[in-house]
Formats: C-alpha cells, sequence, structure tokens
C-alpha cells in the first residue's frame, strides 16, 4: 500500500516536469524548419486540392516552355511557367513534394527498422551472430551509398516502393553500427542484469529493456537520415533509374529540364532543385534540433 | 602489431568476399543477360550457343569462383557492349575520375580548412555562425544540382566556362566544385572540432602560458596536430569521390568510371557494370585498411581494442 501511494505522489510532479519540459522545448524549437516541414507536408497531403492543374497532363491554352508570370510571355494560368510537354510546373512541383516526403519518410523507415533491428540482435546476442551481422554492415559500407542505390536500381527496375525498399537497404548501416554500440553498454547495466536473473526471456528483455533505451538515439538518427534519402531518391530520379515518367518526381523534372539548360530557360532547373534544398535543409535543422535535445552524445555525428 | 594487422587484413578479405557474392547474385537474380544480348528472332540453340559462350551456362557458385580467381588476377571478364575486356575499359578511364577526384579534394579542403579553423579559433562568434551556416548548405544543396546552377551561371550567363567533356583545367573547375561541395562541409565540421579538442589540450594552455602570441600557438603548435584526422578523412574522402562520381559525371559529359556505369547500366552491360562496382568496393576497402593501419601505428591505443 504504502509504494502505491508513494507513486500516486510522484505522479502528477512528474507529469508536471514533463509539462514544463515540452514547453521549454517548444520555445526553443527551430521555428523555421517546422514551418517549412510542416508547409511541405500540408502541400503534399491537400495535393489534389492545391494543384491548380493536373501535373501529368499539358494545360489547354498554355504554350510549351512558358516562363514564369514576372517575365514577358508569363501568364497567371501557370504561374511558374510550363515544362517541354506544356505541363504546369507548379502542380507538378506541389505533387513532387508528395513523391520526396513518402520516399523520404518510408525509406528512413525500411532503413530504421532494419538497422535498429540488426544493431539490436548484433550487441545483444553477441558471439558469432554478432560477427556476421557486422562483417556484412561492413561490406555494405565498402561501397559508396549512392553507387550502391544506381547498382541496385538499375537491377530491379524504376518505381517509387522499389526506390523506398532500395534506400532502406542501402541505408540501415550506419544505424545498425550505432545502435549496436549503444546497446554492448546497455547490456552491461544493472536493469539489464535484473531482468535476466529474474528470468526475462531475450526477447522480453529486448522488448521491454533495451528497445526503449536505443529510441532516441533512433529518433536522432531517422531524422539526419531523411535528407540523405530524399537526395538521394532525386539522384536516382535525375539518371533515370530512380520514380519513372509521367509522375512529378522533382529529381525527374531536373532531368527533364537538362536540354533546356542550355537555352538558358532556367526556371525549369531552379524551382525543383531550390525545393529540394529547401526541403533538406529544414530536415537538417530539425535534426540538429532533436539531436542536441535528446542524445547530446551524438552531437559528433 | 602484427596480430592487429593480420586481423585488419582477413576483415578485409571477408568483406570484399560478401560484397563481392552479393554483386554477383543481385546481377543473376534480375534477369537474363543472354535475352538482352541476343537479336529478337534468336532461335533457341542460338541463345544456348551465346549462354556456353560467355560460361553462362554453369552453375552460380561455379561462375563465381572463376570471377573471382579473375578478379584476383586483374581480369574482370568482357563487355557484352564494347566486346573488350572490362579492366581496360576501366583502366582507360580511370586516370580521368583520379583527375577530378584529386580537384574535388582540393577544394575541399581549400573550403573546408580555413573555415573550420576560423570557426574553431572564433568558437561562438558570427564567424562560428556563418561556418556552421556553410556546412549546413554543403549537406542541403544537392551536388548535382549545384552542378547544373553552375552551368546555368557559368557557362550559360557568363560563357566564362565550358560546360561539359574534358580538356584543359577550366574543364576541370565545375565538376570539382560540384562534387567537392558536399564534402567541404565534412572537412569544415571535422577541422571545427579537431581544432577546438586541441586547442583545450594541456600542452596549448602550457604554450599560452609562456607568453606566446596567439598566432604562433594557433599556426605552429595547434595546427599541426589538428590536421592529421582533416588529411585522413581528406584521403578517404578523395577515393570515395573518385567512385561516386556518377552524376556528376553523367552532367558534365566527363569520361570517367563513373560515366562508364552510367552507360553500362542503361546498355545492360552486366560485366561492365559488375566490374565497376566491385572494383569501387576493393578500392574503399584497401585505403581503410591503409588507415587503419597508419593510425595502430600513430596510436598504439587502437591496436588494443577491438
Amino acid at each position: 500500500m504504502a509504494s502505491i501511494a508513494a507513486q500516486t505522489t510522484v505522479a502528477p510532479g512528474r507529469t508536471g516536469s514533463r509539462l514544463r519540459a515540452v514547453v521549454k522545448g517548444a520555445r526553443e524549437a527551430p521555428l523555421v524548419a517546422i514551418v517549412i516541414l510542416g508547409g511541405l507536408i500540408l502541400v503534399a497531403v491537400f495535393a489534389d486540392l492545391i494543384a491548380p492543374h493536373d501535373p501529368t497532363l499539358p494545360v489547354k491554352g498554355t504554350n510549351i516552355f512558358d516562363p514564369p508570370f514576372w517575365m514577358e510571355g508569363g501568364n497567371a494560368t501557370t504561374p511558374l511557367g510550363t515544362d517541354f510537354l506544356g505541363r504546369d510546373i507548379l502542380s507538378r512541383l506541389i505533387y513532387g513534394a508528395r513523391v520526396s516526403l513518402i520516399v523520404g519518410l518510408m525509406g528512413t523507415l525500411v532503413a530504421g527498422s532494419i538497422g535498429t533491428a540488426l544493431g539490436i540482435v548484433s550487441g545483444y546476442v553477441g558471439g558469432w551472430v554478432d560477427q556476421i551481422i557486422m562483417r556484412v554492415t561492413d561490406a555494405w559500407l565498402a561501397l559508396p551509398a549512392i553507387v550502391f542505390a544506381i547498382f541496385l536500381a538499375a537491377m530491379v527496375g524504376p518505381s517509387m516502393w522499389n526506390i523506398v525498399v532500395i534506400l532502406g537497404a542501402v541505408y540501415w548501416t550506419r544505424y545498425a553500427r550505432v545502435i549496436r554500440g549503444e546497446v554492448l553498454t546497455l547490456r552491461e547495466r544493472e536493469f539489464v542484469k535484473l531482468a535476466e536473473i529474474a528470468g526475462a526471456s531475450r526477447w522480453r528483455v529486448i522488448k521491454r529493456h533495451i528497445l526503449p533505451n536505443v529510441m532516441n538515439t533512433a529518433t536522432v538518427l531517422a531524422s539526419l537520415t531523411v535528407g540523405v534519402v530524399i537526395i538521394a531518391e532525386a539522384s536516382l530520379s535525375f539518371l533515370g533509374v530512380g520514380v519513372p515518367p509521367p509522375e512529378p518526381a522533382w529529381g525527374l523534372m531536373l532531368s527533364e529540364a537538362r536540354p533546356t539548360l542550355m537555352a538558358g530557360q532556367w526556371w525549369l532547373t531552379v524551382f525543383p532543385g531550390a525545393c529540394i534544398l529547401l526541403i533538406v535543409l529544414a530536415t537538417q535543422l530539425f535534426g540538429d534540433w532533436l539531436r542536441v535535445r535528446l542524445d547530446p552524445q551524438l552531437r559528433n555525428l | 602489431m602484427r596480430q592487429f594487422i593480420i586481423r585488419r587484413i582477413l576483415y578485409s578479405i571477408v568483406t570484399l568476399l560478401i560484397l563481392s557474392a552479393t554483386i554477383f547474385l543481385i546481377v543473376r537474380l534480375t534477369g537474363d543477360p543472354v535475352a538482352l544480348m541476343a537479336e529478337a528472332s534468336a532461335r533457341p540453340e542460338d541463345l544456348d550457343r551465346i549462354r556456353h559462350q560467355w560460361g553462362l551456362d554453369r552453375s552460380w557458385p561455379v561462375q563465381y569462383v572463376t570471377f573471382m580467381q579473375n578478379a584476383f588476377r586483374g581480369e574482370l571478364g568482357k563487355s557484352f557492349n564494347y566486346r573488350l575486356p572490362v579492366s581496360e575499359l576501366y583502366f582507360q578511364r580511370l586516370p580521368n575520375s583520379l583527375t577530378l577526384g584529386l580537384a574535388a579534394t582540393l577544394i575541399s579542403l581549400l573550403i573546408g580548412v580555413p573555415a573550420g579553423i576560423i570557426s574553431a579559433v572564433k568558437v561562438n562568434t558570427a564567424w562560428d555562425s556563418v561556418a556552421k551556416g556553410v556546412a549546413l548548405l554543403g549537406l542541403s544543396i544537392p551536388g548535382f544540382w549545384l552542378g547544373l546552377v553552375l552551368i546555368l551561371v557559368f557557362s550559360v550567363w557568363l560563357r566564362w566556362l565550358p560546360t561539359s567533356g574534358a580538356g584543359d583545367w577550366r574543364h576541370v573547375i565545375m565538376p570539382a566544385l560540384a562534387l567537392g561541395w558536399y564534402f567541404a562541409a565534412s572537412m569544415l565540421r571535422l577541422t571545427r572540432s579537431s581544432m577546438l579538442e586541441v586547442l583545450g589540450s594541456e600542452y596549448i594552455k602550457l604554450a599560452r602560458l609562456k607568453g606566446l602570441p596567439d598566432v604562433v600557438v594557433i599556426a605552429l603548435h595547434a595546427f599541426k596536430n589538428a590536421l592529421i584526422p582533416v588529411f585522413t578523412l581528406a584521403g578517404v574522402n578523395m577515393v570515395v569521390m573518385v567512385n561516386a562520381a556518377v552524376i556528376i559525371e553523367v552532367i558534365f559529359a566527363w569520361p570517367g568510371i563513373g560515366r562508364l556505369l552510367y552507360e553500362g547500366i542503361f546498355q545492360r552491360d552486366f560485366p561492365l557494370v559488375q566490374g565497376v562496382v566491385i572494383m569501387a568496393g576493393f578500392m574503399i576497402v584497401g585505403i581503410n585498411l591503409v588507415v587503419d593501419i597508419l593510425y595502430a601505428f600513430i596510436d598504439p591505443r587502437i591496436r588494443l581494442t577491438r
């Protein structure tokens, strides 16, 4: 009874301090990053409502290569101009946010799940299992990630979901390394030892004691991986092994703009790239903030 | 020490075996190359003849062992498309990639090291914030887009530099900048943290206590030691850049191994793709081994761990 009473008296204090921490965190939060990311997510979710035209069809009544509205020859129907098929650039950028965010987030989720699972198993089970997982990690790291991704994408064939799986399969290595290191120290901690002595199964120890303690690190790594994955997707699409046309992916738009670069039709190249820059910049800022808040040890990553 | 070196070498060999087996398997799991090589009207017996001719009728393990034996002899098979040994094509293009990688490394050092030193010496000032901003942009600007924008500004608008191809130094500037930009950011971050660590160490404090002027302390005492990890990273980065420059080489029509890989992919030239990718693995495992062993010589503590 006494312990229950003690708990009930402690609990409100805890929630209070947690609430205060949240308020404090919100005050220090990177507003710029949250505004950009939140805006882009809204745009991606409500693309059907916002986009003025169909991103895959030419707009009637306009020409190909119309410039943005403020330049001579521009018009208000297609405010950011049209591309080589007469499609509306603005609508394509809006739908492109969807592709980038889906691939960025899902690719990171796949990479994070594979890497965290392997890292935990490697660190907690140890022995030859650890040896095998770590040697495979080394082998994966021996290729520049982008070369490995290009190679896989070329072999498997282009589609958005293939790219998600491929980028997940390429970028899990850093999670496995870092999480394994963390599990190695967790394994020696008293609460894990006590759980083992109390007869908890391996699976239960992993689920109840190890996993919750590596989640912070995994979250920080994830926030820093999203931008990398988004750039990788754009690179693959640019090379023609990523998201296939007529899908409105930013990397694909850059690739389609290449022949017109020489003619000075700069808007076709500048806008999609600026979108990539913006989204990656925002995820980086957000990731930096998260890293300082959740895991000071990772500051040097 | 000898034990450490032997273990590192063994690890590297295992790494390469896993990597090559993975690549080998993926190539064979994803489609029949013979169907792509032969003309559409080819009869089944023609396909069999081609399969036999290229050694594709043998079992996978046999093919893999033969492939690895040849690879260690420097033979990477024969390109479907060029009908030439892959190694010949590879070594024709390699010098161009080395030139580009070297130039990009120089650019990343020229941007990253001075900015990193300034930011560490003037820590938490406006200079530091500017450097942090540069580092952030280095990670956020996609290198290939930077390349396109450079072409737009310096070739199309200003007409200062040629857009593509290889030739004199003017052809190298833009691809090297586009490639080195990302790595400049990592140089900057490493230089900054390494300088901060050294500046906080006892022997620097002693040098300052002796009354040496700041310039001497920073230039003669701190700089030298802080730059060891920076130059190591520069070396590793150079090897990575030589191998990872695919998109930059495509954009600038630079005749290096990245473009060779790209051509191989679009011509479905599997031996070529496989060869270029495996060579990248060899090079990177090699440089990592060298760095590990060098560090073990410099710092005895490393030998004891792992």
